[in-house]
């Protein structure tokens, strides 16, 4: 897994609350190889008109917008079904961390999986992060996950990064999960000896 | 066992614990996963299996179904909507052979959509771990298990070594109390439940389902209501085992045998949550306060009373809020103060994990009663078994003679990934648990409602309200 540290960047904003991973990456995607990249799918049909082509207004699509690594999203970002396609679109097109009030859990998890860094922030502060934007488009945001903070452009401060320790040095140290889990390997054995003897019916 | 004894605990707490292999320094357990069941989606998992060396390890505790993908109107692979589909069903058969897994392909009486066999097949069992790369595995937590929607990533991790690290998730009590109105379904109470709490009113939470109409309830209606926990944004739903879930599960496939069923009943009976546990949050809902309801916008919390109106966006509380339901307004072509009652239909869709079982199946077709559908309406069983107990009951031939298509299970409409989709601009009412924006097809506007509701869609045309008439319809 690529490690996150820091990150640096313009914040392109996405607007919508509850943007779910069908909005991220429309289901007749999923069945494409990793190998082709999956950037090319990102918010395929939301950044579209009817017709087909790129719609000027959606974000993604103006001007700069391509070499920003950050999103600042709404509520409940990435809701709805487990895709890891979600993820991949956004680490595929070059997204390193999505900023936002809350996000869908399974999403959260695939996000840190691949590298992707979900910052959680208060409603307030990803609300005056985006009017700021709106009048600063070119404003930078620091997401530094070795200090476990956020700097916002202008007034607006620096925030703490609320995430749990183990996630946190998992994508710190970009660390094999697998790999980890079998240094445990001796514990599991000895658990699930057990387990499939009181419950013989596991092992069927 | 980890936890003083005397310290009362909920269901999730005691089976968590009971699964708790370790828990790292730094917060999360390590948790052993009984059951891992797989779909076409995992291709990436395996692709990350090869690419490292390894096998699945533990082959026996993990299932795989071929759902998501299938067509439904033929039971091989050349029946799909385009080579690349065949492609995906052909390689998760692959995938499965190569891995030594047991699996439900296409031709096999078992297959069907995953939430749906594994309770079926007895493979969902009280006090159980379970995982799926999919978000509905909430489901099986109906039958008082620990059952949870997963990444491929997540899965790579399970097929690998049979555990999961994970934070072990607050728990909210929703009791529901009193009697459910004539026609007002476990579908109703949870899109009522999720308009009270929002899309991510459950987040970071698992819920308990208690209360009269949930005992009440049977594993069907239990198992529709932990469905749809993840659209209020908590991966699990559960619900305590007891004698409904013991007799469901009895003599099932994978179940404990006759001569294990005593020990293994005894054990699943202490499950229930304590007197006194502790839930990080309670939610009452009055059933007497319950209609049939139906969505008017792209999020399942976007949820009326059949007899309401579509709401003004103007009248909601925070601007992020307001601008969102103009937008689903706008998307789902509906104005503020429309009646959703009357509102002309062009499909219906009868389906899904959280409508396609046989109870689904018949209280769709009590709403029939002789009359035929006068829009394109399908239905599709939730599995193959669902499907041959409907032929042998006669619904099948009902829904046929009133013009109905009869499929054969799967997704279908409900991913729109198999090729069966909604056109652009076209209103579907179905039985599904999503109305995102392109959810059943780019363009496709969704009006999730309960399997009564869209059969006496289907019959009447537009949305009714199926209290009129005595239940039937005008
Ligand atoms: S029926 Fe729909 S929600 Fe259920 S598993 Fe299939 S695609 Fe997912």
């Amino acid at each position: 897994m690529r490690a996150f540290v820091r990150e640096a960047s313009k914040v392109v904003v996405i607007p919508g609350m509850n943007c779910d991973t069908d909005q991220i990456i429309p289901g007749r995607f999923l069945k494409s190889d990793r190998a082709q990249g999956y950037g090319q799918y990102l918010f395929h049909d939301i950044r579209r008109t009817s017709a087909g082509a790129l719609d000027e207004a959606f974000p993604l699509n103006q001007a700069g917008a391509e070499t920003a690594t950050i999103l600042l999203v709404e509520d409940n970002f990435g809701c709805g079904s487990s895709r890891e396609g979600a993820v991949y679109a956004l680490v595929d097109h070059g997204i390193r961390a999505v900023i936002g009030p809350s996000f869908g859990d399974i999403f959260y998890n695939n996000a840190l999986k691949n590298g992707l860094l979900p910052v959680r922030l208060p409603s307030e502060i990803c609300h005056s992060l985006a009017t700021h934007l709106a009048h600063a488009k070119d404003g930078e945001v620091v997401v530094d996950l070795q200090a476990a903070e956020v700097v916002l452009p202008g007034n607006l401060g620096t925030h703490p990064v609320v995430i749990d320790a183990f996630a946190r040095d998992c994508i710190l140290r970009g660390l094999d999960e697998i790999d980890m889990t079998f240094t445990f390997m001796e514990h599991i054995q000895d658990f699930e000896a057990k387990r499939l003897a009181s419950h013989p019916w596991l092992d069927r | 066992m980890k936890a003083a004894l005397d310290t009362p605990r909920t269901l999730l707490g005691k089976i968590w614990d009971e699964h708790e292999i370790l828990r790292h320094p730094s917060g999360p357990s390590l948790l052993y996963i009984d059951r891992d069941m797989i779909h076409e989606g995992s291709f990436h998992a395996f692709a990350d299996l090869k690419a490292r060396g390894l096998k699945p390890r533990r082959p026996k505790q993990i299932f795989g179904v071929a759902d998501h993908y299938v067509p439904t109107r033929g039971r091989t692979a050349q029946d799909a909507a385009t080579p690349a589909i065949a492609r995906m069903i052909e390689t998760f058969d692959e995938n499965m052979q190569w891995g030594g897994v047991r699996h439900f392909s296409l031709s096999d009486r078992r297959q069907g959509i995953v939430h749906v066999v594994a309770p079926e097949q007895g493979i969902t069992l009280p006090g159980l771990t379970l995982v799926c790369s999919d978000s509905h595995t909430s489901t099986q937590g109906a039958l008082g298990s620990i059952a949870f929607g997963i990444g491929q990533s997540e899965n790579a991790h399970v097929l690998a070594t049979q555990t999961l690290w994970q934070l072990r998730p607050k728990v909210m009590r929703v009791t529901i109390d009193g009697v459910l109105a004539e026609g007002v379904t476990a579908k109703d109470v949870m899109l009522a439940l999720i308009a009270k709490i929002g899309a991510a009113g459950a987040g970071g939470y698992a819920i308990e389902f208690a209360g009269s109409v949930v005992r009440g309830l049977s594993i069907e209606g239990r198992l529709t209501l932990c469905n749809m926990s993840i659209e209020a944004a908590a991966r699990f739903g559960m619900v305590a085992p007891d004698d409904t879930t013991f007799a469901y599960v009895r003599g099932r496939h994978y179940a404990p045998s006759e001569q294990e069923w005593e020990g293994a009943v005894a054990y699943w009976r202490t499950l229930a949550s304590d007197e006194g546990a502790y839930f990080d949050r309670e939610v009452h809902l009055d059933a007497a306060e319950i209609a049939p309801m139906v969505t008017w916008g792209t999020s399942p919390e976007d949820a009326v009373a059949i007899d309401g109106l579509v709401p003004d966006p103007a009248r909601f509380d925070s601007a992020d809020r307001r601008k969102s339901a103009q937008k689903s307004l706008d998307y789902m072509g509906l104005k503020p103060g429309m009646a959703l009652q009357g509102l002309a239909l062009d499909k219906v869709f009868i389906g899904s994990c959280t409508n396609s079982r046989i109870e689904d199946l018949r209280s769709a077709a009590a709403m029939i009663k002789g009359r035929k559908a006068v829009i394109p309406s399908i239905i599709v069983p939730g599995s193959t078994q669902v499907r041959e107990q409907a032929e042998a009951e006669g619904l099948a031939a009902l829904f046929r003679d009133a013009g109905f298509e009869w499929r054969e299970s799967g997704c279908s409409m409900c991913a729109a990934i198999n090729g069966d989709v909604i056109g652009p601009g076209e209103r579907c009412a179905s039985t599904s648990n999503r109305n995102f924006v392109g959810r059943q097809g780019p363009g496709a506007r969704t009006h999730l409602v309960s399997p009564a509701m869209a059969a006496a869609a289907a019959v009447t045309g537009c949305l009714t309200d199926i209290r009129r008439n005595g239940g039937g319809v005008a």
